[in-house]
């Protein structure tokens, strides 16, 4: 034990919330007389500038080692009190925050006398914690001024120009042949009918050309080692196959015998294994091939000088300080059958539907077929009803209901005569949508509430399609609703990214999407230092809470790697090499591989943490047979010194 | 840490339990070596509740699952000990899970209060 500590401690009244329930006079008294408590005081608001400068003049005066304070929670003021100490010359570690509000006056106000043992078992815990702390010492750490971003649609793009403005060196890697991700797939977008390339080149203007940014299409990360500040990136782009524009694409493309869904329209037609750009002003404005269904015919080399097949993968190095993870989603593809998708023509999923939009001229056809009736049916492949042990989308994609509002309200504007029918479960058109709900339902859209356990029905018999649907609103009134088209209303899913996910190991919640580290207070963090995820890779998220969420990663990820050095939390784990026996058993425990065995001069081998990439969660230090490890700042004899602190009355 | 905050939330919803408690913060609840908890027996308190966070853990979203694993080993201790295993819990508390935690101290107080003091 440290001989002759000298601890000051200060109970806050907290303007009467602790003190109208815990006796704080009786708290000093019996503390007061607690071994190396120098001096024990109360007061009215510790936080106040009053009280803290109490504390500085007495931590100065009578020669202070060390200071708790008994207050609110530590989440609120535990680093405004390191502050304190700081000021007065003590180290900020050399401090303990009991917490006697949150943890007492507030829950125990029926039982003060009680609450007051209760107080002072918190405040004996921290004397006996300060008896045994050492000064610490925070981990400095370089970090390279540069940000890798994964994923290069309207989150990445956006998260890329944010960083390049505040004069971060921006590595983009994009899986596409083409940046812009699904939102340049999109037709008119939510509220100003700017398509949703449009939405993308205005990014790009701002982007392409500024001078500390570099684009990767058709590349992948294939590694990443290293730690917050200092990351290390491999990454493989696949060559594009065309060394520059060709004059007569057309052609070109017309002797590709290849024939694939085209995923630029959401499969709603063909392409050959020439991608296109297939947008205006896509970029690169370069086509590519389609490595993964080119057969190599090399028909398209002899209509086409600029077509090179047998280019090589090129590999890159990064060094990065942080990486952004803005991998997106994809579109749910129903299964086939699901009410007759695949199986009928006329039935689309929504993003096929807004394609099809986007092509008709002045009147919306399908085929040859005029369109006069849409039935829209909500929720497919969102908000699923699990049935046996197959894994469903049990989540809410939030933004359908916007996206069909929205395309309802714009078709109906453009072409005469459409009888729109919306089936729906619930309709969930949050914020600034309502509004377009209003307008759909002004402009006679007819919307129909189904049961999820009796959901619609699509019958298809020669050229008639029917649907079925119980009205739940009219006593479940059995309808039957020729229609045109039937669009299924499709949700998102995560994008798959299994290789990746090998890579980075970032936390997966239980729909699939990315993990934040909190909801509220760290919503673009991961448990990962140093990688932050932004947009819809976290789950379903339209354009604008995108766009938000990609701004909040960007901002992060600079605050962290601007400065260039990176200052760390001292609490990380420590092996005493002497009591090490070597079982490993810390090694398998640590989740973020963070423990190694290293010779010691002297010792032999032993196990050994790098504390920059120990998070300081103390699995290591239950797992250990011999005791051999500490959290500093949280060492075992601290708490075991704790635990019999309290105890005692 | 995260449990932590659940137990700050109950104090915020002035959600009585019983003041006989006393709350130590641990980073993560795997953290905790077996023989604390036997310690804690042992000085004083009559049981020793592990508040595991959840798949919320910012730093082991499997912590519950270790925090079981220490569980085991100390109700192995205490049975070495002569303690009664009933009185080491675990439950996992949320940052919102106010209610079931001040829940658990009512069940736990009155089932310790049928054991009685620890022998010692």
């Amino acid at each position: 034990m440290s001989p002759n500590r000298r601890i000051g401690v200060y109970v806050c009244w907290c303007g009467g919330n602790i003190s109208d329930v815990v006796d704080v006079k009786k708290v000093v008294e019996v503390i007061s007389k607690e071994s190396d408590v120098v001096v024990a005081k109360d007061f009215m608001f510790m936080c106040s500038d009053a009280g803290q400068r109490m504390i500085e003049e007495d931590v100065k005066e009578k020669k202070l080692d060390a200071v708790v304070v008994a207050s609110c929670s530590p989440k609120l003021h535990e680093l405004t009190f390191r502050g304190a100490v700081t000021r007065a010359g003590l180290n900020p570690y050399m401090y303990y925050h009991a917490n006697i509000r949150e943890q007492v006056s507030w829950a125990h106000g029926n039982d003060p006398a009680e609450a007051t043992r209760k107080a002072i078992r918190h405040i004996r815990a921290g004397v006996a914690y300060l008896r045994h702390a050492e000064p610490l010492k925070k981990i400095e750490v370089k970090a390279a001024r540069s940000v890798l971003i994964i994923g290069g649609g309207v989150a990445g793009l956006r998260s890329a120009l944010d960083l390049s403005r505040m004069g971060l060196n921006v590595y983009l890697v994009e899986r596409e042949p083409f940046v812009g991700g699904n939102t340049a797939k999109l037709w008119e977008v939510y509220p100003y009918k700017r398509k949703g390339w449009e939405v993308i080149d205005s990014i790009l203007k701002d982007l392409l050309g500024r001078d500390n940014v570099a684009i990767y299409t058709n590349a992948e990360v294939r590694s990443v080692s290293g730690y917050l500040g200092n990351f290390e990136v491999k990454v493989e782009i696949k060559p594009r196959g065309f060394r520059g524009r060709c004059e007569d694409l057309e052609r070109v493309v017309s002797v590709c015998p290849i024939k694939v869904p085209n995923e630029y329209d959401f499969g709603l037609t063909n392409r050959c294994a020439i991608i296109a750009p297939p947008y205006p002003g896509a970029y690169p404005e370069i086509p590519s091939i389609d490595w993964k269904n080119c057969v190599k015919c090399r028909k398209c080399a002899e209509v086409c000088d600029q077509i090179e097949l047998d280019d090589e993968v090129q590999t890159v190095r990064l060094k990065v300080g942080a990486i952004v993870v803005a991998t997106g989603f994809r579109p749910y593809e129903p299964r086939q059958g699901e009410y007759k998708y695949g199986s009928s023509e006329r039935v689309l999923t929504l993003p096929q539907f807004m394609k099809l939009v986007e092509r008709s001229g002045g009147e919306l056809k399908l085929g040859n077929r005029t369109i006069r009736t849409v039935v829209f049916i909500y929720c497919v492949g969102s908000r699923q009803v699990p049935s046996g042990d197959e894994k469903v989308n049990s989540y809410c994609s939030r933004y359908c209901c916007n996206a069909v509002m929205n395309l309802s309200v714009r078709i109906l504007d453009r072409f005469n005569g459409l009888k729109l029918y919306h089936l729906f479960r619930d309709i969930r058109t949050y914020g600034k949508h309502e509004l377009m709900y209003e307008e759909a339902c002004k402009k006679g859209v007819i919307f129909i509430k189904y049961d999820e356990n009796q959901p619609p029905e699509v019958l298809v018999s020669g050229k008639r399609t029917i649907v079925r649907v119980r009205d739940l609103l009219t006593e479940r009134e059995e309808l039957e609703i020729p229609s045109d088209l039937v669009v299924l209303v499709t949700g998102m899913e995560p994008t798959p990214n299994e290789k990746l996910n090998e890579i980075l190991k970032l936390p997966i919640g239980k729909d699939g999407f990315y993990q934040e580290m909190h909801p509220k207070l760290k919503p673009v963090e991961t448990t990962l230092a140093g990688m932050f995820i932004a947009g819809a890779c976290q789950g379903p998220k339209d354009i604008r809470e995108s766009v938000l969420s990609s701004s909040a990663a960007a901002a992060k990820a600079a605050t962290l790697v601007l400065p260039g050095r990176i200052e760390l939390e001292p609490f990380t784990a420590l092996v005493d090499p002497e009591r090490c026996n070597l079982s490993k058993r810390c090694v398998d425990e640590c989740p973020y591989g963070a423990i190694q065995i290293r010779r010691y001069e002297g010792l032999g081998e032993k196990a050994w943490v790098n504390e920059v990439l120990c998070k300081g969660c103390g699995a290591c230090v239950a797992a250990c047979p011999n005791g051999a490890i500490n959290i500093r700042g949280l060492t075992n004899v601290q708490i075991e010194e704790m635990i019999r602190a309290a105890g005692r009355e | 840490m995260i449990s932590y905050v659940g137990i700050d939330f109950a104090g915020l919803q002035h959600m009585h339990y019983p003041a006989t408690t006393s709350i130590m913060r641990l980073p993560c609840s795997s953290m905790i070596r077996p023989e604390w908890i036997i310690l804690a027996l042992k000085n004083g308190f009559d049981g020793v509740f592990v508040a595991a966070d959840g798949t919320d853990c910012p730093y082991l979203r499997d912590c519950t699952d270790r925090t079981a694993k220490r569980i085991d080993d100390a109700l192995k201790l205490a049975e070495k000990e002569g303690i009664e295993p009933q009185r080491i819990k675990m439950a996992a508390i949320c940052s919102v899970c106010g209610e079931p935690f001040a829940n658990h101290m009512h069940n736990f107080y009155r089932e310790l209060k049928e054991l009685g003091p620890v022998k010692r």
